[in-house]
């Protein structure tokens, strides 16, 4: 437990961890997929106290036996490259790609939003689903379940400007990114 | 070549043409059809051990020993979470082996049943690599996989997961160079780039200093040559890890001791001062870098590693090279030797006479005596008496451990094997078996603990069977060495459960045990007992009585800095030694 160092002790690294800022960064880590490698992954981030922020998993080149897991995570800089480095050592892992890092990614993530009322609040949930382009999927005479895409930070906007209406759950899929032109990762 | 065969003797097939000789394991029920096709054969020999924990650890020894892979076989349930203390233990010190597990039949996978538990699941996290197999047609391809990924890279163990009905089914087996691996290519080559700014950088330097360690010995016997022809041209000085021990001839006049926690005085105070460090194949470890604020502050560190996820984890580095140690060590001395490198003449004069200047402190002295046998003594007389036969060592963790590594030097690699990371004790043991199965004719001996080797002592029984006349020489100080220095350094000399009262008869118990036992107590009669005990061509356990309140020093208490050790002789109160949050780290 060599992280008790004395916080007053004087520091030879310009940015000694503690005084590192925290980053958050997504990460698309492209996996075998096979049984475990899931496993193996959220096992390393625990293992070694790393955070989760977020995490989607799906294959996608079936013909490849190919996952996708993107990872929303946060660290000091040095952290994050720990965890980068870590990931890429699993055998399963094919490769680790930095998406904050290389700035030209899109972040997009689904939700799914369920409101329940009647009288004003329901119209007032229904035009504001309109300007959020949120799509109803589900409807009774009480209830909507509205379906919303975007950044995040949409997403949340959408969902508090809900509360105040009538707002029973969420779900939400978590991040997927995918970086921008004409290459692969 | 195909063949149809079971999936059991797939296992065995496997091995053998992997080249695998020895088997260390203990049947059970969900693995007796591959024992069914050991008994079938003669190419793989299985070494009946006393516990699975010491099946792993002979193994570990033979593959450190032999830089082969070590193969394990074990059966379901307990057998498998037996094995995992070794399992860490290697994966910790990066030891290749292949651990074949026995599991319950598939269609009773996850129903609690007779000696059925998640290996896959218990093992991820102490394993490089493990599976699960569920269908006979990929048996043959992970088999030579589990071979190809303990083996490269930076080595690990690896476990295979076979049910019952598995081993059962029959199958086309095809040999390895039939499975090109595609998934898995660690990068052996440094980038060309980082290596030229490190040879640029080590020809300037004023103090420069070479810290090697275990990733050295695993590169092979070569990377330790290459080592050593760079630090001879360089005429640079240079330490190692308790890792890394005989990397470097420990003979040679450039080379310093140990370094860490308890290192030599010149091999601490260099690292500190040095203005160019060059890591070869260590990880800036705790145990190394003590306070890590205060760890070598003026240099520039250069750090040759093959697994990048060891790069700037403690230390942050400055000319980082990610590659195999023999590839990037060869490619420097060419560069070196290319561009006409030499070192700064002066400051090296200087510098030498600085480390001249902490050597003649001679930090690892002693006080002697006539009445009580000193563990350190007992140590530089054994030594004494083996340096020039053909002689392996093995230790288990403790004081016994850093004494070894203090006073038993080493010319060349793979003569040391200790547990280093995990910190094992009971390794030792096991691992002698191991080493002496590999090596039938030398001289292999665990330097021990009274209170380790209780821990595997059962073992012992497996060296009688397979007739290995390992020595095991126990420092016996009636305490837990380690931890009662502990205690009177942190806790006020309480001495919580850390003596043994009720120790074995040693002596007796070999007997019981057919093998031989001796006893020393008196300094006077040591040499004459230690020559007694490697003549004789069958086990030993040499009950050594050392002297009981004998630290280990120097010693960087925790939470301190290089600079800061504390000497044997130095008269420091112990207990002023260590700060209040010092005590709070391991």
């Amino acid at each position: 437990m060599n992280a008790n160092v004395p916080s007053s002790s004087t520091s030879h690294y310009p940015n000694a961890p503690m005084a590192q800022k925290l980053e958050t960064h997504t990460l698309s880590v492209l996996v075998d997929n096979e049984p475990g490698v899931l496993a193996r992954v959220i096992g390393l981030f625990s293992g070694r106290g790393y955070n989760i922020e977020s995490l989607t998993v799906s294959e996608t080149e079936h013909a490849k036996h190919l996952s996708l897991i993107t990872v929303v995570t946060t660290g000091t800089p040095m952290v994050i490259e720990q965890i980068k480095n870590q990931l890429d050592r699993l055998v399963p892992v094919h490769r680790v790609v930095d998406m904050t890092l290389s700035g030209r990614s899109i972040e997009r993530e689904l939700a799914m939003v369920k409101v329940a009322g009647k009288g004003d609040n329901r119209v007032e949930a229904l035009r504001l689903a309109d300007a959020f382009r949120a799509r109803v999927i589900d409807a009774t005479t009480e209830s909507f379940v509205f379906e919303i895409t975007g950044k995040s930070d949409k997403i949340e906007q959408f969902v508090a400007l809900m509360l105040p209406l009538g707002l029973v759950e969420v779900s939400r899929t978590g991040i997927a990114a995918i970086a921008r032109g004409p290459e692969a990762m | 070549m195909t063949k149809e065969m079971t999936g059991a003797e797939m296992v065995i097939q496997a091995m053998a043409d992997q080249g695998v000789k020895h088997l260390f394991g203990y049947p059970g029920g969900a693995v007796l059809p591959i024992y069914d096709a050991i008994f079938a054969q003669t190419e793989v020999k299985h070494i009946l051990v006393r516990h699975e924990q010491g099946a792993v650890h002979a193994a570990e020894g033979y593959a450190r020993s032999t830089g082969k892979v070590g193969c394990i076989l074990v059966t379901s349930g307990p057998g498998a979470t037996n094995a995992v203390t070794g399992l860490t233990d290697a994966l910790c010190d990066s030891i290749p082996l292949v651990c074949i597990t026995g599991q319950v039949p598939t269609h009773l996978i996850g129903n609690d049943a007779f000696q059925e538990c998640d290996t896959v699941g218990i093992t991820r996290p102490c394993t490089k690599h493990n599976y699960l197999v569920k269908r006979i047609e990929d048996l043959p391809r992970i088999l030579h996989e589990a071979f190809h990924i303990a083996s490269s890279g930076r080595p690990g163990p690896v476990v295979v997961d076979i049910p019952k009905d598995i081993q059962f089914a029959k199958g086309v087996y095809s040999k390895p160079k039939e499975f090109p691996h595609t998934g898995y290519k660690p990068k052996l080559k440094g980038d060309i780039e980082a290596i030229k700014a490190a040879v640029e950088l080590m020809a300037n330097a004023k103090r420069p200093m070479f810290y090697s360690g275990g990733g050295v010995i695993n590169s092979g016997k070569h990377a330790s040559a290459l080592l050593t022809e760079l630090v001879r041209l360089t005429g640079f000085p240079i330490t190692s890890t308790l890792m890394g021990l005989g990397a470097y001839p420990a003979a040679d006049p450039q080379w310093m001791g140990m370094l860490g926690m308890h290192g030599t005085m010149e091999a601490n105070m260099a690292m500190h001062d040095c203005d160019v460090m060059i890591c070869v194949g260590a990880r800036f470890d705790d145990r190394i870098t003590g306070r890590i604020d205060a760890f070598s502050p003026g240099s520039k560190k250069i750090h040759i590693d093959i697994d990048a996820s060891s790069i700037n984890k403690n230390v942050k580095v400055d000319i980082p090279i990610v590659g195999d140690c023999a590839h990037v060590l060869q490619d420097m001395l060419r560069l070196w030797k290319a561009q006409g490198k030499h070192n700064d003449k002066k400051a090296m004069g200087d510098w030498w006479k600085q480390i001249a200047k902490w050597r003649e402190r001679k930090s690892l002295a002693y006080r002697g005596s006539n009445e009580v046998i000193k563990p350190q003594y007992a140590i530089q007389r054994l030594y004494e008496a083996t340096k020039d036969k053909d002689v392996y060592i093995t230790t288990e963790v403790g004081q016994h451990q850093m004494w070894a590594a203090q006073f038993f030097h080493f010319q060349e690699p793979n003569r040391w094997m200790t547990s280093g990371g995990l910190g094992t004790m009971g390794y030792g043991l096991p691992a002698s078996v191991g080493v002496q199965l590999a090596h039938p004719k030398s001289l292999v001996i665990d330097i021990a603990g009274e209170a380790s080797v209780q821990m595997t002592m059962q073992e012992l029984s497996t060296a009688v069977q397979y007739r290995l006349p390992v020595k095991i020489f126990i420092l016996n100080n009636g305490y837990m060495g380690m931890v009662r220095q502990w205690q009177e350094l942190l806790h006020g000399n309480r001495y919580s459960e850390s003596y043994s009262e009720a120790l074995p008869d040693f002596v007796k118990l070999a007997e019981a045990m057919h093998a031989v036992g001796i006893r020393c107590e008196k300094p006077g009669d040591l040499d004459h007992a230690i020559k007694e005990m490697i003549d004789i061509d069958r086990p030993v356990l040499f009950d050594c009585i050392v002297d009981q309140k004998e630290n280990c020093f120097p010693m960087i208490p925790s939470g301190k800095a290089h600079n800061e050790m504390i000497l044997g002789d130095s008269g420091v109160s112990l207990d002023d030694a260590i700060t209040e949050e010092g005590k709070m780290l391991v």
